[in-house]
């Protein structure tokens, strides 16, 4: 019978700590700079004109359709050499996942901006709006309302898949996790810890989000 | 006599070749009430929204208080910049069949809309033009209301509320009351009809022939390529004098008692 024994990785609860911090501003920073680069490939993706529409479709297409360890070496190991940039593995985590979740939200941005209904644009047009100011008063707002649930889900998605960066020596929660495991012979305990801290971080998002969602339907403004 | 507001000379459009309607010649004078009615199909929505260029035409020429709109090209289909279309559309209001109102702005939201992002009003000064656009409609109790609170309704005089709010020299109603509850049609028709009488230019789809004929100065009547018919109210829906127009008059009374 296995006996657990949390109190070894407890001790060591500041190491853990710190990798989670290091998840946390990872996370953020991907999922900001993705947001941002999720919107442009959209917007570029939407457009008619085709020197734009072509290359966003590419860089949509490659990022959503290769493994996100293969983008990861690429950006850590390729590009210092195709460059000759000094790559860290911070620098290499953020671009690979500000990129490759930029490419996943550009697809909900797209797919949230197309649902909205051709009378809103028209109504908007009607008024003297220019596109420009369609899309950023009229259309966006409404679609990252529908878009929300999308996006959290992604993002959650996001947070997870950051511990691949692990690979490259970056001290995320998981890369602290398996230098303690080691250090204490307690790799249940540590991970199941881990998991938890996943787990709590994940489950408090999503009911600030479920609130937030609540709260527009309460008022009204959620729904058409 | 002041020129007209609107003169359509010669003004055409087509869908991949079946055209709409061609050759439709129409000035409208400062006051105007002008009813188009016609048959479904006939173009009435396709031609009042080339009016204010939701539909861009592809013949003929409009101009707007004497300056002709667009820029003629070598094809002879006048161009119409991007920047005229906002200018036209700002003097052209419109008020949509299925209201279509910004569910996420609320009642006073949709109605300074324009003022604040189009004309650069501050938001403050724009409430307050919202709210007594609101007043007119008899909705200023509703101004932090949204949309998906009101019935239809009350929409639709929120709707004819923000194109009020632009200060348009025409409005153009696409079938208003079409998307109602019976028991609602009779709101929006008395707003519609206190504008009239405040000698609001407008120009007016719709089904309800009893209104048109009480509320036009003049209609129209649209055939199968254009205009068919027109006359004062009196002249078309009483005296219709040309088959199409005295059947489908025919048709829509056929249930009245």
């Amino acid at each position: 019978m296995y006996e657990w024994d949390f109190s070894p990785v407890l001790a060591q609860g500041g190491f853990l700590l710190a990798g989670f911090r290091n998840t946390l501003i990872l996370t953020a920073t991907a999922l900001s700079g993705g947001l941002v680069v999720g919107l442009l490939l959209a917007l570029a993706r939407l457009s008619h004109r085709r020197w734009l529409s072509m290359p966003a479709g590419v860089v949509i297409e490659v990022f959503r359709t290769t493994p996100p360890l293969v983008q990861l070496f690429w950006f850590y190991f390729g590009l210092p050499i195709v460059l000759a940039v000094e790559m860290t593995p911070f620098l290499a985590a953020a671009l690979t996942f500000t990129i490759q979740s930029g490419a996943f939200f550009a697809e909900i941005f797209r797919a949230g901006i197309v649902s909205i209904e051709k009378g809103q644009w028209e109504a908007a047009k009607a008024i003297g709006m220019s596109h420009s100011q369609c899309m950023r008063r009229i259309v966006l707002p409404q679609a990252v309302k529908r878009m929300f649930p999308s996006m959290m889900e992604r993002s959650i998605e996001l947070m997870k898949t950051t511990t691949l960066v692990a690979t490259v020596s970056y001290a995320d929660l998981l890369f602290q996790a398996n230098e303690l495991a080691q250090k204490t012979f307690r790799p249940l305990e540590v991970f199941t810890v881990v998991a938890l801290m996943y787990f709590v971080t994940i489950s408090f998002v999503s009911f600030l989000a479920a609130r937030l969602e609540r709260r527009f339907a309460r008022t009204g403004e959620f729904t058409t | 006599m002041a020129g007209p507001i609107l003169r359509l000379s010669g003004l055409g459009k087509s869908f991949d070749g079946n055209t709409v309607f061609s050759g439709v010649d129409l000035d409208v004078y400062p006051g105007d009430r002008i009813s188009i009615l016609g048959a479904s199909g006939s173009g009435k929505s396709t031609l009042l929204r080339c009016i204010n260029l939701l539909e861009i035409p592809d013949a003929g020429q409009m101009e707007i208080q004497g300056a002709t709109v667009g820029e003629p090209s070598r094809s002879g289909r006048a161009r119409y910049p991007e920047r005229q279309l906002r200018d036209l559309r700002q003097r052209v209001g419109m008020v949509f069949q299925h209201f279509n109102l910004f569910p996420h702005m609320t009642t006073a939201g949709n109605v300074a809309e324009g003022l604040t992002t189009v004309r650069g009003m501050p938001a403050g000064e724009a409430r307050q033009r919202a709210l007594t656009e609101l007043r007119r409609v008899g909705l200023e109790d509703k101004a932090d209301t949204y949309p998906s609170r009101l019935s239809g309704g009350q929409k639709q005089r929120v709707a004819i509320a923000r194109a009020l709010a632009m200060d348009p020299d025409i409005l153009l109603f696409d079938e208003p009351t079409s998307a109602l509850d019976p028991a609602l049609v009779g709101e929006v028709l008395g707003v519609i009809e206190q504008l009239a009488n405040e000698g609001r230019t407008m120009l007016l789809v719709t089904h309800e022939i009893g209104f048109a004929y009480h509320v036009s100065t003049r209609v129209v009547f649209l055939g199968e390529n254009g205009i068919y018919e027109t006359g004062t109210a009196e002249e078309v829906l009483k005296h219709p004098k040309r088959p199409l127009t005295q059947q489908f008059l025919a048709e829509h009374k056929r249930f009245q008692f």
